[in-house]
């Protein structure tokens, strides 16, 4: 334990001093080759030029080739092996994509991403705004949204533990120990095993990323709220709008581009979720979902590599159109 | 107009007392989870399953099962045999309502009364676990009386939970692997993004668009997408070289890569909004691109850069995907994300033992949150087109 401790920091040492070496290194070698100081002229603007020109890639090129080799090499690679069997040796063209839109555990996740699709992403942004208004309005706001914001620092797994033990069964007429079971009893219901209830098990998983969630959700909201310029509602009050007109008619509008990116960035998330299912339930009981799916098959029997390419293939297509969308914002922002 | 005023006062000072409401409501549910697990977490292990958490200030009832010690004890007393003691032994004191011998009527005698065994043998058993078995002849046998008891125990808490997970079911060795993880893991993409970012930011050079564009569009890949060819790429890397496929090396790089694009977008968006005459005068002053980097920008760029450790360090402490196909599962590699996974597995109904060691997985994120919340807040609002 205490070799792996000392590997770790001399690894961290030897890390950051190797980066500074580059760097340092690289851009003094630069200097060395291209003099710009000490020669005379038209020498010392033609160093200076190829300088300005090579100087960049130094500093970009450590980056470039990270991503290259961990990001933009793997789409690629990945995209390849989803028209290949499990070893990734064969052409097999668009067998592995006829395989999952027929095979039922793949249908039974599509299906369960789009339950989660369609009810995570509006949960956390409706209650997120929710809170966000009323936390605005008194003077222990800022600790009530500390508290709700508090389980997005919380793992998946640390949060399935959590929510486990909230949906704990014991046999009915035992003392029940967990929360929801005991709530149920007291109000004279039957305790249930809630993760294992065809269905509506997948909405017992779907709560506990709403109750990460929720706090990123309220605090973009929250700051966006804050962005309303005062004018706007004190001359909708004097117009004689009631409350809730100014909400839907002069808050949402002016903050519905923020609205948009806590959506798409839940959506993104949602499209990802994976630890939650794999911890509670493993896909059992019809509540696979596509990321689960994807490390399932990743590692089943071996590894099927072009089924789990498909699945992932499948989950980047739901991205795409979040992607271009980014893409083109920042160009029209002129971030490019 | 004065009704008007007259019914909106009413309509605030019960819409005050709604938001209060509302309010406390919502922050119930979001604590109250958590406050579950760190409650349990230091209740008697027994206790655990014989009440609800949320009433462990009061005295638990449970059914015990104890036996007598056996007839080697036995002392001849006025022509009976009898063997004495407390049925506790060393265990804490608990109080006994009702006692009994078979397992089909464990609450037969209330306690105090005396039991009639059969063949004049009797026991009693009274409140605070004293007990008189008394035979009138000797008994026999190795094992002693089977008694079944139902008892209650003053709320008890306690640190051994907390021992025992740390130091015999290893979450203690998984919580100096995630830092082992986490640590390097969050450092390299830093110095390695900080760089980049500048270049992107105040460096002009063909392809810079391109790049830009590229990352913005790489922030939103879903990591499923990077898994197998890395695998793939590892595990030959690993039999080429004959060295390890998995190693920390592996994951640092790992975790470096997929937190790259956030990293340079997030510094790129913020250096580039540092004033242009500040680098404009340093350059007249002969200044190359290396000194403005590093004596301006770096230090100036400090809220960013905390704001991305504090994400990177979460995500990474958090993260259970990648230390699952990256990391072994033995015990030198196991992170604590991993390890909770394999006890919910092995440890199913063990609740002492998971809300304990969820308890200290999640704590030193909860502290990193709590203590430097503000730059988190600052990084979520600048990056918050990013996936998560």
């Amino acid at each position: 334990m205490a070799a792996q401790i000392l590997s770790a920091i001399i690894t961290i040492i030897v890390g950051v001093g190797g980066a500074i070496a580059y760097f340092w290194g690289a851009n003094r070698l630069l200097d060395l080759i291209f003099p710009s100081r000490g020669v005379a002229g038209m020498a010392a603007v033609d160093n200076l030029r190829r300088q300005g020109f090579i100087r960049p890639w130094l500093f970009i090129g450590p980056a470039l080739i990270i991503l290259v080799v961990y990001l933009i090499y793997p789409v690629i690679q990945t995209l390849y092996l989803s028209f290949h069997d499990r070893s990734g040796e064969n052409f097999v063209g668009v067998a592995n994509y006829a395989w999952a839109f027929g095979d039922r555990e793949f249908q039974n996740s599509i299906l369960n991403n789009l339950l989660w699709l369609a009810v995570v992403p509006a949960a956390c942004t409706f209650l997120g705004l929710v809170i966000a208004v009323l936390t605005d309005r008194i003077w222990w706001g800022t600790i009530a949204k500390s508290l709700i914001f508090l389980p997005l620092a919380i793992s998946f797994v640390g949060a399935s533990v959590i929510w486990k033990f909230i949906y704990e069964y014991r046999g009915d007429g035992q003392v029940q120990i967990g929360l929801l079971n005991a709530i149920v009893q007291f109000f004279g219901g039957n305790p249930q095993v809630w993760i294992s209830l065809p269905f509506w098990n997948s909405f017992f998983l779907m709560v506990i990323l709403i109750w990460i969630q929720t706090g990123f959700a309220m605090v973009i909201l929250s700051a966006a709220l804050r962005g309303i310029p005062e004018e706007t509602i004190e001359a909708a009050v004097i117009d004689g709008a009631n409350p809730f007109q100014i909400f839907w008619k002069i808050m949402i509008p002016q903050i519905w581009g923020t609205i948009a990116v806590v959506w798409t960035t839940i959506t993104i998330l949602v499209l990802k979720v994976f630890d939650i299912v794999l911890t509670m339930t493993n896909g059992q009981w019809n509540s696979q979902v596509l990321a689960n799916l994807m490390f399932d098959w990743m590692f089943r029997g071996g590894g099927d590599f072009g089924r789990g390419a498909t699945i992932a293939i499948i989950i980047m297509l739901a991205v795409l159109p979040i992607m271009i969308w980014n893409i083109r914002q920042a160009n029209k922002e002129g971030g490019l | 107009m004065a009704q008007a005023s007259g019914k909106s006062a009413g309509k605030s000072f019960f819409g005050k007392f709604g938001v209060h409401l509302a309010v406390l409501v919502f922050v119930v549910i979001w604590t109250v989870p958590t406050l579950g697990i760190l409650v349990s977490s230091l209740r008697d292990k027994d206790q655990i399953i014989a009440s609800g958490w949320w009433n462990s200030f009061a005295s638990s009832t449970q059914t015990e099962a104890g036996r007598l010690p056996p007839p080697e004890n036995q002392v001849e007393k006025d022509g009976r045999f009898v063997i004495e003691g407390n049925i506790f032994g060393d265990d804490p004191p608990r109080t006994i309502s009702a006692f009994g011998t078979r397992a089909a009527a464990p609450t037969q005698y209330a306690a105090g009364e005396t039991a009639d065994l059969g063949d004049g043998v009797t026991l009693q058993l009274n409140e605070d676990g004293t007990f008189v078995l008394s035979s009138p002849v000797a008994l026999e046998g190795s094992r002693g009386q089977r008694v079944y008891f139902a008892s209650s125990a003053p709320p008890r808490f306690t640190t051994e939970n907390y021992e025992t997970v740390l130091f015999s079911e290893g979450i203690g060795r998984s919580f100096i692997n995630s830092l082992t993880v986490t640590v390097p893991a969050t450092v390299i993409p830093i110095m390695i993004a900080a760089f980049a970012a500048y270049a992107l930011a105040w460096m002009r050079f063909p392809g810079r668009a391109l790049i830009i564009a590229t990352i913005i569009g790489l922030l939103v890949v879903p990591l499923q997408m990077a898994l197998i060819p890395l695998l793939q790429l590892y595990n030959g890397v690993g039999l080429f070289f004959g060295v390890p496929s998995k190693t920390y090396l592996g994951i640092w790089l790992a975790h470096t890569g997929f937190g790259l694009p956030f990293a340079i977008y997030l510094l790129r968006s913020y250096m580039a909004g540092l004033p242009r005459e500040l680098m404009e005068s340093a350059r007249i002053d002969g200044a190359s691109d290396f000194e403005i980097f590093l004596k301006i920008v770096l230090p100036l760029s400090f809220p960013v850069l905390a704001s991305f450790a504090i994400f990177q360090f979460l995500w990474v402490w958090n993260d259970l995907l990648v230390a699952m196909v990256f990391l072994g599962s033995g015990a030198n590699q196991l992170v604590l994300t991993g390890k909770l996974n394999a006890l919910l597995g092995s440890r199913g109904g063990d609740w002492e033992i998971l809300t304990t060691s969820a308890f200290v997985t999640i704590i030193v994120p909860l502290l990193v949150f709590f203590s430097l919340q503000r730059y988190f807040v600052r990084g979520l609002l600048a990056g918050s087109v990013k996936g998560g």
